[in-house]
């Protein structure tokens, strides 16, 4: 199928979530990612699914535990404020090993905050958010066509490591329109059996989707096991993109709707002769700490260009241990940087680096 | 020799970890008979919650899942609406189902979601030894309401049968108790009836429990008994709510 169609990207989203196998939606409504779910209400029953709009976000995110458990590919959909509700939840679907697939669509906070886009729930996607010790695998897109190629990716990663994965976007990258074309999904888990779900008749074989465990030494070694198989994650499934990086003096770090103005911002310093790139982290947990390192080999200077107060700049640290400078700039609130304040910024580091 | 008396198919040999004189295990029973006797035990899933009743699973051969506090009827929708052939049930105990899960319990049965919620009301929370509950009588002493419950300061207890009977896509509800055994053979029949009421797809069922609490309520059995019909039963009336015979 090669057809493209005009579309938002959160209906490219909902759309993709379709196209992957998803039949079972669960959400409450919350700017600025309506448009996921007044898609879903129309699509679903037409695909023989079912669309429910829950009365809170903590039932939402139960109700996607119930689906998951019982075997279906099931997703829910919010922004911040929302997806903050969901973080008990998230905990127990990790404990309790189910897949599943979330669409946070930032907005500003802290706080009810505003509906303006945002990356200030980085910390929350990536480290966790609710209580215990677990990971999300979390997707950062930057375009509609990005945003569905990786919600499609999204249900076959949570099959394949039993694990909740989220698509972080913002407002930017739900509301704004291009024309997406829509992949055949690759052969692979959408029909993977999963013998540990609940489906009834299991005589003999009783299926128990649980996270209690009262005795300290199995919780160890559930604990243990979790982290075992996020050991695999961060083997396997580390995704970046590297933008016209191999000679950069100044790398500009950024993700989602901010990597897409700061190649603008390249465009016009590259004019001018200098020599700027980008490295994308695709995946944001897994992160791509060994690509930064890779790159400090020959860059000078590190630019993070973030719609948040410095979060992804803690892990563009931790990657570069100190060996080169790193500078920031943000725009938070909602307000969405504009190259020129980033091929200003740009070329501060460039005068103190070169 | 005839047998009289036996285990229920759907129970497992397992000895529970309830206190003497406890409502649990007889309910367990009761759900584990009905079970067989319907002939449903390959098809019905339940859900545990968080309270007393946590490790049901342990005693229940059933495919299970573990809620969190008060999420078991949002869990209980996601299963049912991907196999609408099982049989899914909750089992709640009061402050899982009328304090942190109030709304989860409220919409499930707003939206008539086809399943049966066994609520096991003893008017405090057992697990964390005694603090007072949504369903705690006015003058009862808990660990939280030393000097007892007081309208003032803590409210009225809720009537949860009543409240939800006035929801459309409530299709049965019914209170009962476990202090003697004509109301253990009462609750059993209402047991069936919510669990047929499922199986016809009506809607939303629901049976409430008066269940001695002997230990937290700092009584022996016999007297904890006496207090479920003396006192408990008078706030809380005994009797079907609401019975649909068709949806």
């Amino acid at each position: 199928m090669t057809e493209k169609k005009f579309m938002a990207g959160n209906e490219a989203i909902a759309e993709a979530a379709v196209s992957a196998g998803c039949r079972y939606y669960f959400a409450y409504p919350i700017t600025p990612q309506n448009e996921i779910g007044e898609y879903m209400s129309r699509r679903m029953p037409q695909v023989g699914g079912t669309f429910l709009q829950a009365e809170s976000e903590v039932a939402a995110i139960y109700m996607v535990f119930g689906a998951a458990g019982a075997g279906a590919r099931t997703m829910t959909s919010s922004s911040s404020p929302g997806i903050s509700l969901m973080q008990e939840g998230i905990s127990y679907i990790a404990a309790a090993e189910l897949p599943c697939v979330l669409v946070n669509m930032m907005r500003g906070g802290p706080g009810l905050g505003g509906i303006a886009p945002s990356q200030s729930d980085y910390f929350q996607a990536t480290k966790g958010g609710g209580h215990g010790d677990y990971h999300m695998l979390v997707l950062a897109p930057s375009t509609g066509q990005e945003a569905a190629n990786l919600t499609m990716l999204a249900f076959d990663l949570a099959d394949k490591y039993r694990n909740p994965v989220m698509i972080l976007g913002d407002g930017n990258i739900g509301q704004m329109m291009e024309p997406i074309e829509f992949k055949q999904p690759p052969e692979g888990f959408i029909h993977a059996k999963k013998e540990w779900a609940i489906t009834g008749g299991s005589s003999g074989h009783r299926k128990l989707i649980k996270s209690l465990y009262l005795d300290p030494v199995t919780l160890e070694k559930r604990n243990l096991a979790i982290g075992v198989k996020l050991r695999e994650v961060v083997k396997n499934e580390v995704r970046f993109e590297s933008y016209m990086t191999e000679d950069a003096d100044v790398v500009i770090a950024a993700y989602g709707t901010v990597a897409r103005i700061a190649k603008t911002a390249i465009k016009i310093l590259r004019e001018n002769g200098m020599k700027v790139g980008l490295l994308r982290p695709i995946s944001l947990y897994p992160f791509p700490y060994e690509a930064f390192a890779r790159v400090a080999e020959h860059a000078k200077g590190f630019l993070v260009v973030e719609m948040s107060m410095g979060q992804m700049l803690e892990d563009v640290r931790l990657a570069l241990c100190c060996e080169r400078q790193v500078s920031f700039y943000s725009r938070v609130g909602g307000i969405v940087p504009n190259y020129e304040e980033i091929v200003a910024e740009v070329e501060k580091v460039a005068a103190e680096v070169t | 020799m005839e047998t009289v008396y036996e285990r229920p198919r759907t129970l497992k040999l397992a000895s529970t970890h309830y206190c003497p004189g406890c409502g649990h295990g007889i309910v367990h029973r009761l759900i584990a008979e009905v079970i067989d006797e319907l002939g449903i035990r390959e098809r019905t899933v339940a859900v545990a919650p968080v309270g007393c009743a946590v490790l049901l699973y342990d005693y229940f051969d059933l495919d299970s899942y573990e809620a969190a506090h008060g999420r078991a009827p949002a869990i209980a929708t996601g299963c049912k609406r991907v196999h609408p052939e099982l049989i899914v049930f909750t089992y709640q105990g009061d402050g899982d189902l009328a304090a942190i899960g109030t709304a989860e319990a409220v919409h499930a049965a707003a939206r008539g979601e086809k399943i049966t919620t066994i609520f096991i009301n003893n008017a405090n929370y057992g697990m964390t030894a005694g603090q007072m509950a949504p369903t705690t009588l006015i003058g009862q002493k808990t660990t939280t309401t030393p000097e007892g419950r007081m309208a003032e300061r803590a409210g009225y207890p809720i009537r949860v049968c009543e409240m939800l009977a006035t929801l459309e896509g409530v299709a049965y509800a019914s209170r009962v108790s476990v202090s003697s055994p004509k109301n253990v053979i009462q609750a059993k029949r209402a047991i069936k009836r919510a669990f047929e009421t499922q199986i016809r797809g009506l809607g939303y069922s629901i049976v409430e429990v008066l269940s001695q609490c002997p230990t937290n309520w700092h009584m022996t059995p016999v007297e904890s008994v006496k207090w479920v019909d003396e006192k408990l039963a008078a706030y809380y009336p005994l009797g079907e709510f609401k019975s649909l015979t068709e949806g």
